[in-house]
């Protein structure tokens, strides 16, 4: 251990009651800041996975309304072989009426393959009832859709076309995706079903897929329309279509920041000034090993060691309360028994907080640092 | 014998509204392994006078040489190395740091020079501390020690590396007559063992009488030089 870092541990320890209060005071500046980080951090993870986690983050689909795509087998090898793209499915959607007493009620049947019902609609994980379509002329329907059309498992529903096709299927399984206007309107079955009710012969009217990386969606959906090349198909993505919310996010993101900031400045403030006393405090100290022939640099690094040995201590200390603060929010805040953010640790931005405070602390201990620099040994002997 | 310390034609001016010149041309040279007093009234220049042989102050004019190294020239941290290698220095104020213990606060000025202390220093720590018979509290922190044995740690910690020139200012000026005599002693044995040059500013003649060599100083210039 260098001389003035010893110095500076001895400083910090010979003041314990002090420095516990620096350490406390600055520490939970740093909890605020990670808290307020963390909490935001969840929040919009949660609403996007709420508000695009279940369904396609790109979608593929003639440019024309009501026009379908044939060619869609070769659309799903160009997209899967694209680096930055996940699984890739195909549906039909096509309108049709399910009856109520002598009522009808609009409803949406989506016939989708295999990967879009698992990896990018997440039925398998969102059936609350009954089990997955084992087979042609089965159906998977919303919870609201169920409870408006009082219908129970292995009842069967006639599916009407406007076309004037009827069909009846067995209700399989009741599917829960926590967003209103599907669980109100979908009437799920498998590819070929949907193909067959509503003549589409071996054509579909999507390709959906979801990526990896949510916010890449954009310039993924980008390189696919460009590698198509075809006028007659239009490439959708999550981002272009929930405009609101993005801007939302930013702004939430932008005063996240700013209070962020702020906190990181005002621990900077709290330390040069802490420390700017602990040089008054220590100066006749300073003095004497001055006289003894330590160089200026060096006195002066003892004061930058005290600002980063705080910052350290009051880092961890702060980073452990603040996750405690957020575990303590996500375990207590609930709502209907259910946490109202999902607890999200997020290694990244604790290291992040961590490393600021440390840098942070590092330049405040520089302002008393250069204070100690003018300091001479004869002011300190002449005071007696 | 060659000089360890010498002064050329030092002036030294506080400058304010107005200017005060507190030394004036003085020309002083110390002998390696000499013993020495400067004497004086109170605000006569002798504390600044040895503040300027320390190196711990820079004259307005003239030089001073330690070792015959002109110190004029040199950067501050030049000059602290002088300092940590040549000089060894006890104040009227032990001024120990408090939050250290006797043996670290006497190591102090030899990690400053020299990082780890070696075994060899060790053991010459132990031989300091026993010959100024406080080996029992070395341990101690030096809040936790009476007067006479703070300044006695002082004294071996202006020892620890083995420095050419001790530079004494009022060294007993806190003490009782007791402990004043047993430093003294102290001061003479080093003196006369390991033949380091002692430079003692006092306002006490009874003590200056005890060393070999007596500078008088009154107002800023030298008024008498005896040698015994």
């Amino acid at each position: 251990m260098s001389l003035p870092l010893r110095i500076a541990v001895r400083f910090l320890l010979s003041g314990k009651a002090q420095t516990i209060l620096i350490v406390g005071g600055i520490a939970v500046a740093i909890s605020v800041q990670v808290f307020v980080g963390l909490l935001l951090d969840s929040l919009q993870a949660g609403l996007i996975q709420n508000t695009v986690g279940n369904s396609p983050q790109i979608t593929i689909t003639s440019a024309e309304e009501n026009v379908t795509i044939g060619q869609w087998e070769e659309i799903v090898t160009l997209s899967e072989s694209l680096s930055g793209t996940g699984p890739v499915g195909v549906s039909v959607s096509a309108n049709a009426f399910v009856n109520k007493g002598n009522d009808t009620v609009p409803v949406l049947v989506r016939g989708l393959d295999a990967v879009a019902v698992n990896s990018v609609y997440g039925l398998s994980d969102n059936l609350y009832e009954g089990a997955l379509i084992q087979s042609s002329g089965e159906v998977l329907i919303g919870r609201d859709l169920s409870e408006e059309l009082e219908i129970s498992l292995g009842d069967r529903l006639q599916v009407r076309t406007p076309g004037g096709a009827a069909v009846d299927y067995r209700v399989s399984g009741f599917f829960d995706l926590g967003v209103a206007a599907i669980d109100g309107s979908w009437v799920v079955t498998n590819l070929r079903t949907a193909q067959n009710l509503f003549g589409f012969g071996d054509r579909v009217t999507s390709v959906e897929m979801k990526v990896p990386e949510l916010f890449t969606a954009d310039l993924v959906a980008g390189n696919i329309e460009a590698l198509l090349d075809d006028d007659s198909l239009k490439v959708a993505n999550w981002k272009d279509e929930n405009e609101s919310l993005l801007n939302a996010i930013q702004s939430q993101s932008i005063s996240s920041n700013m209070i962020q900031v702020v906190i990181i400045i005002s621990v900077a403030i709290a330390i040069a000034s802490i420390l700017s006393i602990s040089v008054l405090q220590k100066r006749r100290q300073v003095g004497i090993l001055k006289a003894m022939g330590i160089r200026d640099s060096a006195a002066s690094q003892i004061f930058v060691y005290q600002g980063l040995l705080i910052g350290v201590i009051a880092g961890i200390v702060g980073i452990a309360l603040g996750v405690g603060l957020l575990w303590s929010f996500t375990t207590f805040a609930t709502s209907g028994g259910e946490s109202v953010i999902d607890f999200r640790f997020d290694p990244v931005f604790m290291l992040r907080s961590f490393v600021v405070a440390i840098v942070a602390s590092g330049i405040a201990g520089l302002i008393p640092a250069r204070r100690s620099l003018q300091l001479t040994p004869v002011e300190v002997i002449r005071e007696g | 014998m060659a000089a360890v310390i010498e002064l050329k034609g030092v002036d030294k001016i506080y400058r304010g509204m107005p200017d005060v010149q507190v030394l004036f041309g003085i020309d002083l040279a110390f002998e390696e392994r000499s013993f020495n007093s400067i004497v004086g009234e109170s605000g006569s220049g002798k504390s600044t006078l040895l503040n300027i042989v320390g190196t711990l102050d820079r004259p307005t004019n003239g030089e001073v040489l330690v070792d015959g190294i002109a110190t004029a020239g040199m950067k501050k941290d030049g000059v602290a190395q002088v300092r940590n290698r040549t000089i060894g220095f006890v104040f009227q104020f032990h001024y120990l740091l408090p939050e250290f213990t006797a043996l670290e606060n006497v190591l102090m000025p030899y990690v400053i020079g020299h990082r780890k202390p070696s075994r060899e220093v060790l053991d010459w720590a132990d031989e300091l501390f026993e010959l100024a018979g406080i080996t029992r509290v070395k341990n101690n922190l030096a809040t936790k020690m009476s007067g006479g044995q703070q300044q006695r740690t002082a004294i071996v910690r202006a020892l620890i590396n083995k420095p050419r020139v001790v530079l004494a200012d009022e060294p007993t000026g806190n003490l009782d007559s007791e402990n004043t005599a047993n430093i003294y002693a102290r001061f003479r044995d080093i003196n006369e063992r390991y033949g380091t040059t002692f430079i003692i500013v006092t306002h006490d003649r009874r003590v200056a009488e005890q060393t070999d060599r007596i500078v008088e100083i009154r107002d800023g210039r030298i008024l008498m030089d005896i040698a015994k």
